[in-house]
């Protein structure tokens, strides 16, 4: 969808800098190159224990062209409250406070931090970048584990299926959730900046292919990424003020017709090599009830 | 007219002279979690911010976890911050401790000491302050409601000093002070104002405009570095501790004596060592004692971390026998207080004659009886030769104990 000249639309500056610790492929210099582009770089980032602790680079570098607090896993959402109440305690209005969080610090561990948050009302952008397992530690099940997927936790394919936490969020009637793909960076970038005019809890959940975890090639990152959602395992919409609004590819899948089927997404992945038939029916049941609800909340 | 030196006397329970501590400090950011015995000092705080009478931002935040966390990011965006809890409280957000020490932050806590569950039970112990001490935050003791007001003050002053930069907490009791009233002479912004200025911006907080990294992974290159320089700040603040108070009593007429207080010790031949608020009972038995011919005298512990070394060698190098009285077990040792000021004596070469006791655990009352039953059993132990007694759990009932 974005065309040669799209990208260039976006500010030349970069805040994500040369010399990163990310593998080959990863999705989270992508991501967060575009968020901080949306941002202008005009962002506190909070960063719990995920992967991007190690992307950031050891003491005493930085690959992050604006100030970051690391912290621990389960309390970036409440360490944002901190920062963004000291900052308008300071008078200063023109800063983002941004959490900058994996789906393990998100879903799992760091989601009564977020709910908190949430329910304050206080004006963060949180945005949890989901590889769909825990990476940093070496590939264990998350609550965004996919079901039938290999971990190193679930070596049999997980038997549960995904937690739908953008769910969670728009059940706490914040002003703007959304969900994003690396591989549509301009539809990314676009809520990003969407977000950072919004007063309250902005939450953006970004779905983040890793080559390493969900074992394919690391040049493969943007195709299983557009995959995901050209198949309607990933479904790209926007809900303000909980209005709901599919956008970029997605907007077109409504009709299960014009929907790739999902064998074309998992089976570029080794993590879903086991599959039986029987599985992948269940994955494709449970995507086409994601689908159903997506289309009783535009109704809404 | 209201001039500087103007003092309001006021009746406070410790909980409610925090939150007047909090305020004269003007703390910009509380964020706090609700917890038996510490919701009055929030609620106090809640109060004064909503009469327009602190200009803070209150975080009522969900869980203590995200308490410190929320105190932490506001304390690296700059701002001075307070928080308070007791108890489990405090042990959901050991994690935090450990993270808002390691990052230099200068962030005052009040802890109401309360025992920990199971089973349930929400009266005093020290096993949730003394529990933390490991982790790089500076621990004082109070006695007294005034004691809270004035720890509090000089706690800020200590943690914001550059060659310190480590957070503090500052306990006091469960119910015995927590919800004890008594007359505190609260002073007026004006001279706290002079006291204690606003805190300094300092170098490397989280801004936009000189963006810089908190936090970063260190590799074992550098690690002891950082661990090494916390050392340091706990090290230096022995001093500024003393300094501060000195500082206090001249502006505020109290001094306290540091990182511990003697009372009738200089020539005393036995010392009690206590902690917080039973050591009114404890001076009260030393003066009957003292009436009956018995040189003894009471330290009373302030400052546990940074632990006071050298006052406490300084005091009990001349001690024919130490007493230790304390509401604490380190399970599978002995008490906390005594381990460590064993450990202190023997690191100097001192070894007077030691006895231990571990009394009112879960806020069972020691009382002034109490204590000279224990100083009485000590001294008569230490009469026949024996010189290490204890440690003695202190009025467990035997005749429950299966």
């Amino acid at each position: 969808m974005s065309k040669p000249g799209v990208l260039r639309l976006f500010p030349e500056e970069e805040y994500v800098l040369p010399g990163h610790a990310a593998c080959p492929g990863c999705p989270i210099g992508i991501g967060l190159r575009y968020v901080l582009k949306a941002l202008e770089g005009k962002a506190i980032v909070v960063i719990p224990a995920c992967c991007t602790s190690i992307v950031a680079g050891p003491f005493p570098r930085s690959a992050f062209k604006v100030p970051v607090l690391h912290i621990a896993f389960a309390a970036a959402a409440a360490t944002a409250s901190g920062i963004l109440e000291a900052l308008e305690a300071k008078g200063i209005t023109d800063v983002h406070v941004v959490v900058w969080a994996g789906d393990g610090g998100t879903v799992d561990i760091g989601i009564q931090a977020l709910s908190g948050a949430a329910e304050r009302g206080h004006n963060i952008i949180y945005i949890c970048y989901d590889n769909e397992a825990y990476m940093n530690t070496g590939i264990q099940r998350s609550g965004a584990t996919p079901y039938g997927a290999w971990t190193t936790t679930t070596v049999t394919g997980k038997r549960e299926h995904k937690k739908d936490v953008p769910a969670i969020m728009v059940a706490h009637r914040i002003p703007y959730v959304a969900t994003a793909s690396v591989g549509f960076p301009v539809d990314l970038y676009n809520k990003v900046k969407k977000a950072s005019m919004m007063k309250g809890l902005k939450y953006i959940h970004l779905h983040a292919p890793c080559p390493v975890g969900w074992r394919f090639p690391s040049e493969k990152t943007i195709e299983v990424a557009r995959l995901a959602v050209e198949t309607g395992m990933w479904v790209l919409y926007e809900v303000v003020y909980g209005k709901f609004k599919l956008t970029g590819p997605s907007a077109r899948l409504l009709d299960k017709k014009q929907r790739k089927p999902i064998g074309e997404y998992l089976r570029l992945q080794e993590r879903f090599r086991k599959l039986s038939e029987q599985d992948v029916k269940e994955l494709q049941d449970f995507v086409d009830s994601q689908w159903e609800y997506i289309t009783k909340m535009l109704e809404r | 007219m209201t001039s500087r030196m103007d003092v309001k006397k006021l009746v406070l329970t410790s909980n409610y002279a925090a939150a007047y501590a909090a305020k004269l400090a003007r703390a910009e950011i509380i964020s706090a979690y609700p917890i038996t015995p510490q919701t009055t000092v929030v609620e106090k705080l809640a109060e004064f911010i909503e009469r327009g009478e602190l200009k803070a931002k209150m975080i009522r935040v969900e869980s203590e976890h995200s308490a410190m966390a929320a105190c932490i990011g506001a304390s690296a965006t700059g701002a001075r911050v307070f928080t308070a809890t007791s108890s489990h409280g405090l042990l959901y957000m050991y994690e935090m401790l450990w993270w808002a020490a390691g990052a230099r932050l200068p962030i005052v806590m009040g802890v109401v000491t309360r025992a920990i569950a199971p089973p349930w039970n929400i009266w005093t112990e020290h096993a949730d302050i003394l529990s933390p001490r490991d982790s790089g935050w500076l621990i004082f003791f109070a006695e007294s409601a005034q004691e809270v007001l004035d720890m509090i003050l000089q706690a800020y002053k200590v943690a914001e000093n550059e060659q310190v930069l480590l957070p503090v907490m500052v306990g006091w009791d469960a119910f015995i002070s927590s919800h004890t009233a008594e007359p505190v002479d609260v002073p007026s912004q004006e001279i706290v104002d002079e006291f204690l200025p606003p805190r300094k911006s300092a170098a490397f907080l989280l801004d936009v405009k000189d963006p810089v990294s908190h936090g970063n992974l260190v590799f074992p290159d550098f690690y002891m570095e950082f661990r090494y320089l916390m050392q340091r700040g706990m090290e230096s603040a022995r001093d500024i501790i003393r300094k501060v108070d000195e500082e206090f009593g001249k502006i505020f007429g109290r001094r306290y004596g540091g990182l511990i207080e003697k009372y009738r010790c200089d020539d005393a031949e036995y010392a009690l060592i206590t902690l917080g608020g039973s050591s009114g009972d404890a001076r009260e038995a030393v003066d009957k004692l003292r009436e009956n011919g018995v040189k003894i005298g009471l330290c009373r512990i302030r400052v546990i971390r940074p632990f006071p070394v050298q006052d406490v060698v300084e005091c009990l190098s001349n001690k024919e026998g130490v007493i230790v009285v304390e509401r604490d077990i380190s399970m599978g040792l002995c008490g906390v207080l005594a381990t460590e000021i064993a450990s202190v004596l023997f690191m100097n070469g001192i070894q007077p004659k030691f006895a231990s006791f571990i009394a009112g655990l879960g806020g069972r009352e020691v009382s002034v009886e109490d204590f000279l039953k224990m100083l009485d059993f000590s001294l008569k132990e230490f009469q026949r030769g024996n010189k290490r007694v204890g440690p003695h759990w202190y009025g467990v009932k035997e005749e429950v104990i299966p």
